[in-house]
């Protein structure tokens, strides 16, 4: 086999059929085996499909790269609607030259991820796009998931006096892949938490039936989180400084970026809204998960200033936290 | 990587305040220099938690607000060219110039590229040897250094498809600017952290002596600037200004000799245009003239027009100090982060965009 991904890979002919064969072993299940046109499989219940892109930049970071991404992206935007995720597509587009070991690399870190999260690659596509087209590897994942019964998850469920759980440390994701960016040279020994979190959310959902509002704060971080709760459920959030929960390298890569952790990005965090008398409960279940063990109370649901996130600073005092606008950039001063 | 939890902890803020609150009875006017303190200072809520006889006013220091129209004008007109990539700073492309943006030629065609550091920059020059790659030199003496040293190594390298345009501004002179313009009456300066690290602490010596005003150095932690603002106190309530450093873990009073001597090399001091202030004599730097093929001012001919300030933006009396954004009639109507009007609020250290995002209605 060639050492870089050619053009011709993506053709349709002969090398295109010794490149997916070469995926087969690796993904291989009973649905994805008989290589026809559709996924078929038998369904029944509430089904929850979604569906995500993903560019990261670099494609390889500490703690995971864009494979594990794809698949555990797509298994935790399932979660969050209470789902149990069971079939995912992977759409790959690569950038012609790609070294065939980098590819062979992130079909490990998938199916890595899909075995840890239980799911299967029932279906996919490959196409190969002329050097300067794309950069290096996109992928696409859709996924399904069932709802069991009487579960009714929405960022628009909150209510007042409900309590607010964050599942650990935030940040790390962003600030992980931001210090493999070229030109930004400095090291944090702070891999991203980039995993599926499809198991924490079926077991805080056996220990309680209330819970409201689910969401990975991915893009945008804990503040848009926040902030989306308290716009569509239009009630206020009161949010604690202090009980945020922040490694210490992220925290002292954030003073010297100029960016704060509330707006950085997460791929293996939720962000919980739940009823106040299932608190403690939910919060000692998840702090059993691997995925939950440094989660958090961070503050609680009000019916004063709706649509806005208010934080108590660590000095005592309040402050406004807004949606963030553009892109997160280092500061120049 | 550590040291920021200890600039952190609440216990010791609130100890700080305890003191400022016993000791401060004069009334206290403070300007913090830099939009990075201004941030801090909205983000952990200080100006909420001084006592009442404490104000506290945002100054210049946001790089990208205090380039004027007639500099933005200049490299809008470089990316217009052919066979040209214009390399920013971020915030840059978002400001509008007199009649267009670097985010709006972008999107008609002109090859302006986002670069997080200088270095991308220099990547880019020797990744397209066929173009001519500029990079639009913003920032104070906490970027100059490292734009120089990128001078310095595409000389070494040979690269010979690099320009710098530097609009680069010094502090000291703008600060002395301020001060004689007299528009704003000072009790204290919370002076530069990034750029203290850089100069050291004698350059603003002129402050106390000359100016009779209090100064304190400091970082950008909750508990730096509260340090700073106590020694401001202490001074002023003494009756004693000098030089203060609140922000011992980035700055020596001599500063980083090393960064000195390589801005040094490559740019010489120069008059510059600052926004809202107009031209002030030596704040600025130029390139020097055995380094002048690097400078794209001189390099390139264009002929950007006369510049234009948008209209019912007051960007230049908030840099001075004398407004704040409240007073501002497009502030949140028809001036937000998403379609800004004036610098100040594109960039996220401008005051606008403090005040847009942290603040409450009365500024705090």
């Amino acid at each position: 086999m060639e050492d870089k991904i050619l053009l011709a890979h993506g053709s349709g002919g002969k090398l295109s059929h010794d490149l997916i064969e070469s995926f087969l072993p690796d993904l291989a299940n009973p649905i994805l085996d008989r290589l026809d046109d559709s996924a078929v499989f038998e369904a029944s219940g509430r089904l929850a499909f979604t569906t995500d892109s993903y560019t990261v930049n670099p494609i390889f970071f500490p703690g995971g790269d864009i494979g594990r991404l794809a698949v555990c992206g797509t298994v935790n935007d399932l979660s969050m609607s209470g789902a149990g995720p069971l079939y995912l597509s992977l759409s790959f587009i690569i950038e012609e030259g790609l070294p065939v070991a980098e590819l062979k690399n992130i079909l490990n870190s998938i199916r890595e991820a899909a075995d840890e999260a239980g799911v299967k690659i029932v279906t996919g596509d490959t196409k190969v796009v002329n050097q300067g087209t794309a950069d290096k590897l996109f992928i696409n994942t859709a996924g399904v998931g069932i709802l069991p019964e009487g579960v009714d998850i929405s960022a628009s469920n909150a209510r007042p006096g409900d309590i607010i759980i964050v599942s650990g440390n935030i940040g790390d994701h962003g600030i992980a892949v931001l210090s493999q960016r070229e030109g930004l040279e400095f090291k944090v020994p702070v891999p991203s938490d980039c995993a599926p979190l499809n198991r924490l959310v079926a077991e805080m959902l056996t220990e309680s039936s209330n819970i409201h509002c689910l969401r990975d704060p991915t893009r945008g971080g804990l503040a848009t989180t926040l902030n989306d709760f308290a716009t569509q459920s239009n009630i206020g959030i009161n949010l604690e400084e202090d009980k945020v929960p922040v490694d210490k390298a992220v925290l002292a890569a954030c003073e010297l970026l100029g960016f704060d952790p509330l707006y950085i990005a997460n791929e293996g965090k939720l962000v919980a809204v739940v009823a106040p008398a299932d608190a403690e409960r939910i919060l000692d279940r998840m702090k059993q998960n691997k995925y939950g063990n440094r989660a958090a109370i961070i503050g609680d649901v009000v019916n004063v200033h709706p649509g806005q996130v208010v934080m108590k600073t660590s000095l005592g005092a309040s402050r406004i936290v807004d949606m963030p606008v553009g892109e997160l950039l280092p500061r120049i001063c | 990587m550590k040291f920021v939890e200890e600039y952190r902890d609440p216990e010791l803020g609130k100890k700080l305040l305890e003191r400022i609150h016993r000791r401060s009875h004069k009334p206290a006017r403070l300007m913090e220099f830099c939009g990075g303190h201004t941030v801090a200072i909205f983000k952990h809520g200080i100006r909420q938690l001084l006592p009442g006889n404490i104000e506290m006013l945002s100054g210049p220091g946001c790089p990208v607000c205090v380039t004027a129209s007639a500099d933005l004008d200049r490299a809008i007109a470089l990316a217009d060219l052919p066979d040209v990539i214009v390399t920013s700073f971020g915030d840059m492309v978002r400001v509008p110039g007199s009649r267009s943006s670097l985010q709006q030629i972008k999107a008609e065609g002109a090859d302006v590229r986002i670069v997080y550091s200088v270095q991308d920059a220099l990547g880019i020059a020797r990744g397209n040897p066929d173009k001519s790659v500029i990079f639009i030199g913003i920032g104070f003496e906490t970027t100059a250094p490292t734009i120089a040293a990128s001078v310095l190594q595409a000389e070494q390298e040979g690269i010979n498809n690099y320009y710098v345009l530097s609009l680069h501004k010094v502090c000291p002179p703008i600060m002395k600017a301020l001060l004689d313009l007299g528009e704003v009456r000072l009790d204290g300066i919370v002076c530069p952290g990034h750029v203290s690290a850089i100069i050291g602490s004698y350059p603003y010596q002129f402050i106390p002596d000359d100016y009779n005003i209090a100064c304190a150095i400091s970082g950008f932690e909750p508990l730096d600037i509260l340090l700073a603002v106590d020694m401001l106190v202490e001074q002023i309530e003494s009756g004693q200004p000098k030089i203060e450093i609140a922000y011992r873990r980035g700055v020596r009073p001599e500063g980083n000799v090393q960064a000195i001597r390589l801005m040094e090399t490559v740019f010489e001091p120069a008059e510059a245009n600052w926004r809202g202030i107009g031209t002030v004599p030596s704040s600025g730097l130029q390139f020097r003239p055995q380094y002048e093929k690097f400078d794209a001012g001189k390099q390139f001919d264009i002929s950007p027009g006369p510049a234009l300030e948008p209209k019912g933006c007051i960007c230049g009396s908030i840099l001075r100090g004398v407004s704040t954004p409240l007073e501002c009639k497009l502030f949140r109507k028809t001036c937000t982060p998403e379609n800004p009007v004036g610098p100040c609020m594109v960039s996220a250290e401008g005051s606008c965009a403090t005040y847009y995002h942290y603040g409450d209605s009365h500024g705090r």
